[in-house]
Parts: C-alpha cells; sequence; structure tokens
C-alpha cells in the first residue's frame, strides 16, 4: 500500500516544530508501524536527510519506550495495543496519517517523536515503593495473599509507563499513571504500612511536575495499551483523602 | 597473565558461607567514603544500585533508557527458577544446581552455580517483601509452573510478564534510594569507554545522548550490568538497543571476554515475515507445558494444519525425547526444529516454521484455562501474525535469545581488572554454554542483591586506592579519544547507513556462526567481516551533528564495536573443536545429530585477550573442574 504520512518535526526542545508531508509506497501490510517508519528513515539517510527521531525500544509492547500520538490517538487505533505492535494491516492504501508526540507540559519534547518522560520517574521516587531493603525478607510464603488480591495487583502493575494515559487526557493528568502504582501496592499486604502516605506523596508529587488535575473524561483507560481501569483512580483518591484528611504524615 | 578464579576451598555445600565469613567488612561509618558507578539498570543493575545504596555506599547509575525502568530484563516473560520445593515434587538446592550445571552441558563453574541455586530461594522472599505480584493459589500460596530442562516445578511467574514485575520491584527499590540521595542516577547516557588508572578500573566514559556532551565520571570500582550481545546478529530477541559497546569497550582496556561463541538460540519465536523485519518477537517457552510441537511427516506438505490427520504428523519432540517432549531445553529444541526444516518439513512461507499447537490441551482444559495462563501471549501473537491460536496451531522458528558468554569473572563477580566488575548476562559466569529458561532472571538477581554486596565490600575493605579525578591522563585521554571517534564516524560522508551494515553482519553472522557451525563458514566470515568493517569506515553515512539528539549516530557508534565482536566471536567458535549446548559445531556430532563434546580437549572456559583489531586475540583457558558431579553425555531421551 501507498500511504502519505504527516510528522511532527522538531530539531530539539527550543526549536519550533512542525508538520511535514512524506509518502511512503509499497508498505507491506506484515510490518509493525514502527518498521514502516523504520523504511521511511532509511530513505531519508540515503538522500541525506536527517530521519525521524522515535523512541522504541523492546517491540514486544513492554518496556513502555514507544509512544505517539496516531491521527489524535495515543498508540493508533487499535484498543491495548502500543504502537510497536500496532501493524499495518490495520491501514488501507491511500490512508493518510497524522503522527505527533505525546502532547503535555511535564513532557518536552526533545527531538521530533521524542519526549522527556522524565516525571514519571520523580513520581514513583516520591513513594511508589515498598521500603525494604535486600536482606529483610522473610519466607515468601509467610504471606498468603489470596488469588483475587494477587491478581487485581497484578492488573494495576501491569502498567509500561509509556504516558499514553497523560497524552490521551485532555488536562495532561497522570492520574492513571499514579493510580496504577498506589492500586498495585494497596492491592497487597506488603503496601499497607506505608498505603496513604505513599498517595499523598506522589499525588503531591505529580501536581509539582506539572500534570494536570483529573476530570473524569476517562480517556486515559481508553488509550491505556494494558487496559489498565480508572476503579484505581477511585481507589487512590481514597487514600488520598485518608492521608490529607487524616494527617497522618 | 594468569587465570585465578578464586573459588573457595572447602565442601561445596560450604563454599559460599565460608566465603562470606572470610571476606573482609567495610565499617558503617566508612561505606559512606566509598563510590561505585553502576552501568545499566536493569535487573542486575538496578538490583545491584539498590542495594549498595542501602548499604550506604554512593551509588551512580547509568542507563541509555530515557527512564531505568526499560531495560531489556522486562521483556522476559515465562519466570524465574527458585528451589523452593513448595511443590514437594523433590526440588532441592542440589537439583537446581545440578539440572543447571547439565543444562549447561557441563561447561560452567560449579561452585557459581551451586551458590546460584542456594541464593535463588532468597530472591522469591525479596520480592515478595516488595510488592512482586507473583501468581498465588486459591489458598494464597505461591504458584509454579514447569520449564525446559527439569522435572521439578520451581518456576514463579507473574502472568506472562515475569521479567516486567521484577524489574519494576528492583526499580522501585532503587528509585527509593534515588529520592534517598544515596543513588545518583544518569538516564539517557551511553557508555563509550573504561577507565584504567593505576590498574585498576576507576571511571568510565560516558556521551549525553540528549546534549552529545561526553565527560568521565569516576569512582572507587565500576560494575557493568550492560546485558548480552545477541544483536550482533541484528535479528534477535534483544531490544533494538541492546549493544556490546559496554563490555567490548572494557574487553579493549584488557578486561578477557570468555566464551563468546555460546548463544542461545529460543526455540519459540514468530517467524520473520519480510525484509523490513526490525526484530524478532519470543513467544514464552512456558507455552511448552501445554503446546505440542509438530511438522508434517511428508515433505512440501501444504495443507493447512486442519487437514493434516494425527497419523501424518511428527511430533518430533516427544518422538526424540520421550521423558522431556516438549520441554526439552532450548538448545535440542531448536536444533531439532531446524532439522526438521532443513529437511524441507518446515511450515508457512519460505518453509521456516514449526508448528506449536494447542488444540489438545484446550479440549483437555477448556480455552477458559488457557486463557487464563497464556492470554496475553496469545494476542500477542494474534496481533503480530494476524491469526488466532485458539483456533489455528501457531507457527514458531528459533531465534537468538541470550548470549552465555559474556566477560570472564572471577568467583566475587570481578572481571581480571581489579575494580571492575560483572553482573548478569554481561558476565560469562554461571549458565555454561546452555542457559535453562527462568534462569536468566534468577541469575540476574543473585549478581545483584545478595553477590555483590558480599565481595564488592571485600575489595573495597582491602583499601588502597589513591584518589583519581576527571583530570587523571588516563581519564582525558579516554575522553579524547570517545570524542574523536564521534567525529570520524561523522566525517565519513559515504553512501550506506548504519543500520544497512548492521543488517549485513547480522545477516553473516547467522548463516556462519549461528544455530549450526562449520570451520569452512567461520573462515570465510573471518574474511569477510574485516572487509565489511573496512567498508563501513569509508562509507558510512550519519546525517546530523554529534552535539543533539541523533539516533543515527548512537547506532553508529554500537554497530562499529559489533564489526570488531563478531570476529571475536567466530574465532571462539572456529577454535573450539567440540559442540556444546548453544555452540553445535557440525563436524563434532554423533550418528543422530546429537552435540558431542570433547572433555579431554576442551573443558575449559575460553577467555580472551585482546590483542589490537584485526590481530588474532590471545586465549587463555581456565579449567573447568568437575568435584561434585560426574561429567555425562547429556541425555533428556
Amino acid at each position: 500500500m501507498n500511504l502519505r504520512l504527516h510528522i511532527w518535526r522538531q530539531a530539539g526542545p527550543d526549536a519550533t516544530g512542525m508538520l511535514k508531508t512524506y509518502d511512503v509506497a509499497n508498505v507491506s501490510e506484515h510490518m509493525s508501524f514502527l518498521e514502516m517508519l523504520d523504511v521511511l528513515n532509511e530513505d531519508l539517510i540515503s538522500k541525506g536527510e536527517i530521519p525521524v527521531a522515535f523512541d522504541h525500544d523492546c517491540r514486544e509492547g513492554i518496556c513502555g519506550t514507544c509512544g505517539m500520538v496516531i491521527n489524535g490517538r495515543p498508540h493508533g487505533p487499535v484498543a491495548k495495543t502500543t504502537v510497536c505492535q500496532l501493524h499495518m494491516r490495520t491501514f488501507k492504501d491511500g490512508d493518510e496519517i497524522y503522527i505527533e508526540p505525546w502532547r503535555a507540559r511535564a513532557f518536552p519534547v526533545m527531538r521530533d517523536l521524542v519526549v522527556d518522560r522524565g516525571s514519571l520517574d520523580r513520581i514513583i521516587q516520591k513513594g511508589g515503593f515498598v521500603s525494604v531493603n535486600t536482606g529483610n525478607a522473610q519466607d515468601g510464603n509467610t504471606i498468603p495473599i489470596s488469588k483475587l488480591d494477587a491478581d487485581r495487583a497484578m492488573d494495576a502493575a501491569a502498567c509500561i509507563g509509556c504516558g499514553a494515559c497523560v497524552a490521551a487526557c485532555p488536562n495532561a493528568s497522570a492520574m492513571l499513571f499514579t493510580a496504577a502504582k498506589v492500586g498495585h501496592l494497596a492491592s497487597l499486604p506488603q503496601g499497607q504500612a506505608e498505603r496513604s502516605t505513599r498517595a499523598l506523596h506522589m499525588v503531591l508529587q505529580m501536581d509539582a511536575e506539572g500534570f494536570g488535575a483529573c476530570t473524569n473524561h476517562l480517556e486515559c483507560e481508553a488509550a491505556c495499551p494494558k487496559g489498565i481501569s480508572v476503579e484505581f483512580i477511585a481507589q487512590m483518591n481514597r487514600d488520598y483523602l485518608a492521608s490529607a484528611i487524616g494527617g497522618r504524615d | 597473565m594468569e587465570l585465578n578464579s578464586n573459588i573457595p576451598g572447602g565442601p561445596l555445600q560450604q563454599k559460599w558461607d565460608q566465603h562470606r565469613a572470610d571476606l573482609k567488612l567495610v565499617n558503617p561509618a566508612n561505606k559512606r567514603k566509598y563510590s561505585v558507578i553502576v552501568v545499566g539498570t536493569g535487573l542486575a543493575g538496578a538490583s545491584a544500585a539498590a542495594t549498595l545504596a542501602e548499604l550506604g555506599y554512593n551509588v551512580s547509575a547509568f542507563t541509555y533508557h530515557d527512564s531505568a525502568r526499560r531495560a531489556h530484563s522486562i521483556a522476559a516473560q515465562g519466570g524465574i527458577n527458585a528451589a523452593k520445593n513448595y511443590q514437594n515434587d523433590g526440588d532441592s538446592v542440589w537439583r537446581l544446581f545440578y539440572d543447571t550445571v547439565k543444562g549447561g552441558d557441563f561447561r560452567a563453574r560449579e561452585a557459581n552455580v551451586y551458590r546460584l541455586a542456594q541464593v535463588s530461594t532468597s530472591i522469591i522472599d525479596q520480592c515478595v517483601a516488595q510488592g512482586v505480584p507473583f501468581a498465588r493459589e486459591y489458598g494464597g500460596y505461591l504458584s509454579n509452573r514447569s520449564f525446559g530442562g527439569a522435572q521439578v516445578s520451581r518456576t514463579f511467574y507473574a502472568r506472562g510478564q515475569t521479567g516486567q514485575q521484577l524489574l519494576i520491584g528492583a526499580y522501585q527499590a532503587m528509585m527509593r534510594q534515588v529520592g534517598l540521595g544515596k543513588v545518583k542516577l544518569y538516564n539517557k547516557q551511553e557508555m563509550m569507554d573504561l577507565i584504567v588508572v593505576d590498574g585498576r578500573a576507576r571511571g568510565i566514559v560516558s556521551r549525553d545522548m540528549v546534549t552529545g556532551k561526553i565527560e568521565s565520571y569516576m569512582a572507587d570500582a565500576v560494575i557493568l550490568a550492560t546485558g548480552g550481545y545477541g544483536n550482533v546478529f541484528y535479528l534477535s530477541t534483544n531490544a533494538k538497543a541492546c549493544n556490546v559497546t559496554a563490555t567490548y569497550r572494557a574487553h579493549k582496556r584488557g578486561a578477557l571476554f570468555a566464551n563468546p561463541c555460546y548463544t542461545q538460540i529460543h526455540p519459540t519465536c514468530i517467524p520473520q515475515s519480510g525484509d523490513y523485519q526490525s526484530k524478532l518477537t519470543l513467544m514464552s517457552e512456558s507455552l511448552r507445558n501445554d503446546g505440542r510441537i509438530w511438522v508434517p511427516k511428508a515433505k512440501g506438505d501444504t495443507r493447512s494444519p486442519d487437514q493434516i490427520p494425527e497419523s501424518e504428523r511428527d511430533y518430533y519432540l516427544e518422538r526424540k525425547y520421550p521423558s522431556f517432549g516438549n520441554l526439552s531445553p532450548r538448545d535440542i529444541a531448536s536444533r531439532a526444529a531446524k532439522e526438521a526444516c532443513d529437511d524441507g518439513r518446515g511450515v508457512g512461507p519460505g518453509g521456516l516454521g514449526v508448528y506449536l499447537d494447542f488444540a489438545d490441551a484446550i479440549k483437555r482444559l477448556g480455552q477458559e484455562v488457557i486463557a487464563d495462563r497464556y492470554g496475553n501471549l496469545f494476542e500477542m501473537y494474534e496481533r503480530i501474525t494476524g491469526e488466532d491460536p485458539y483456533k489455528v496451531p501457531m507457527r514458531i522458528y528459533p531465534a537468538v535469545h541470550y548470549t552465555m558468554g559474556g566477560l570472564w569473572v572471577d568467583y566475587d563477580l570481578m572481571s581480571n581488572v581489579p575494580g571492575l566488575f560483572v553482573l548478569g548476562e554481561a558476565n560469562f559466569s554461571d549458565h555454561g554454554a546452555n542457559r535453562l529458561g527462568a534462569s536468566a532472571l534468577m541469575q540476574g538477581l543473585a549478581d545483584g542483591y545478595f553477590v555483590i554486596p558480599y565481595t564488592l565490600g571485600g575489595y573495597f575493605a582491602k583499601g588502597g586506592f589513591s584518589t583519581v579525578s576527571n583530570d587523571a591522563p588516563e581519564a582525558r585521554a579516554a575522553v579524547t579519544e570517545a570524542q574523536n571517534k564521534v567525529s570520524t564516524l561523522l566525517s565519513i560522508n559515504g553512501k550506506r547507513s548504519p543500520t544497512s551494515f548492521h543488517r549485513e553482519l547480522g545477516s553473516l553472522m547467522w548463516d556462519k556462526c549461528g544455530m549450526a557451525r562449520n570451520e569452512k563458514g567461520l573462515t570465510e566470515a573471518l574474511k569477510r567481516i574485516p572487509e565489511l568493517r573496512d567498508e563501513f569506515w569509508k562509507n558510512l553515512t550519519i546525517p546530523g551533528t554529534g552535539t543533539e539528539l541523533n539516533q543515527s549516530l548512537e547506532l553508529g557508534l554500537r554497530v562499529a564495536d559489533f564489526l570488531e565482536f563478531a570476529e571475536l566471536m567466530c574465532t571462539d567458535a572456529l577454535h573450539r573443536n567440540e559442540s556444546c549446548g548453544g555452540h553445535f559445531r557440525e563436524e563434532y556430532q554423533t550418528e543422530d545429530g546429537e552435540a558431542k563434546r570433547n572433555d579431554d580437549e576442551f573443558c575449559y572456559a575460553a577467555a580472551w585477550e585482546y590483542t589490537g583489531v584485526g590481530s588474532k586475540p590471545t586465549l587463555h583457558k581456565e579449567p573447568l573442574v568437575f568435584e561434585n558431579v560426574h561429567l555425562a553425555t547429556r541425555s533428556y531421551k
């Protein structure tokens, strides 16, 4: 198939960006979306032009490195699929495709489609862990955890930290990302000791990074490649309130 | 040079305990006076950085990712082994040790493997305490599954995302230390060189991938946890950025590279679909618990699988290896698939595929149970191929997956360069010539959580550290060298992209140094690689500059090292006149096509010393002494 791509090009964090148009020919339906961009980039290099910078690594949908907005949708049109797992059979000959970076104040564009998501790491740094040193642990089976709780924790822990939830949110809020971590640890006995302070500190850091607030559009859940439920946001709000009002910290 | 593995004396079972008792300690108040650089934030690197910081050392951690959580350990699907014997099925530390030594085709160090099996149980405990959501039974206790090469059920898992969950656990532990100021984390930094001062590893040169700035970073010790070199084949299951640069640079600074020819070809990957293919995707080995592997009995049978009656199918693993069947170790399952395809019985485009069929399991257990066990893997397969594995058998083919070779280290995980420690896949120590499934996660975390905290302390406690600054002549020279390399690459202005060279090198390596090797092919490769390298330095083109985010430049720097490293791999493969594990030399096989080891001549680790680009490296041999297991022919029949 032949396609027309409109891709956001921006030389650096302070440069002005703009959409540029590229035609790509003979795209196979078995290619992944990123392989299609690889082909475009090889073509650009052969012409002496600067290839399109985009983040990617595992290309198996698990590392969370890749991410771009395709025709207005983070990771493109297929639900629960990262862009590296999106295949060209989803598109048809003659399609025009608009490709842009994640847009959020807390994710500055570094170049073209590459953004800096260090803000998500700093949220984790504020409490997204259990404070246990290596060597503290007792036998793993001394803490029985019901299958339901373990499954619920895993549902939340499946987050890959890609930032699609932020890109999808009209407020550029990182509530789903933050709630997934809070929800993962709150579902387990190991996470109880620090439960309420964790929610408080992580939410405060989220605000400090310049992410917006949640106004229940639920676009995040629709865009999440791992299908993480917005129920975790409600749960985090309860923990946050308990901590903020209870004044434990 | 004399290789001293520093294996402690005494009975195997007591070596580690005795060694820990003998190692000197650093006083808690003095720990903050020592600094260590950790390169790589995968399982081994992140666990080491977190643990060392908890002890009080000053840690600087480097990753080329935008976040430490993205290291390729994250992609491990199936699970992590531990000798817990929760299943009461006969597992023990000894059995895990024995399975690993045997699985590695008797080319690993006994003492290291025994220690690995010993600490395996503590890893599970530590991860549970961190909140890793391992699969649980309804009673609330930890669940296990089976994996290749073992007859007990000892693999712990978190759906099909075990690597992700373990890495997130280690990453979170490290981020906690970042918040406490004990780990300084450098994202988007790629190591370009090792700095050796007075014979000791004292720092690294690193390039900021956003600004292009190249600087030196100094410390009292350097830990490399930078993974394997599978991407020398271009197509592999490794992430796109995985590369050999850190370990190869250390090699060029004097660290010996051991057993580079030991590469693992994983039997269950999705077959290649076209020339544009950028990587291969693994389907977890755990699928072999319930899937049955087969090809048609007749050559060139193009009927759709449901049209091929049971009597005309060859379940070749079950036929050839009745006691392990579909759970035969990876090297054996891969070679059997290649054999079937070479025989003209492969399926799918180009005949490069075999079926992995779940029809029987679905009939026996129901679709719901299969979905619960493998749902995310089935979805991934369907997304990539457009076929529904609940209805049509999966098509799989072997692909490069893991590299057992790596920098040579002693029992303390220190290389022959004092102060340079190497952890995880980047070292050579525990898997011999073949790694068993679910053992990579175990080794990465064993090294980081439970070995390095003791052995690094022992190294520091010996003292004798002079003050070394960024102004040291060795540091300044290494920085200049790295800067020159970047400007040379950018000034070639030829016609071919880094990717085109990488693809060509990869396909050469796959043909000549892949699943099966022979003297003729390896000799040809050793002639062709220098030619390709010459062309690279004359005809490469990299658009853009070195002072900005430039992904072509990053790739060019990595491919330049692969082009030298490939020669080392082929040299090792050519010298090892035997077949063992992941190294299959066609000249050395039994009548029924099994690997034929030569214990009389090759029962050693081959550690190569760098002597210059294109010049033959010097071989040093570390004899492998088996005092506790009997060197046997590996049989899974």
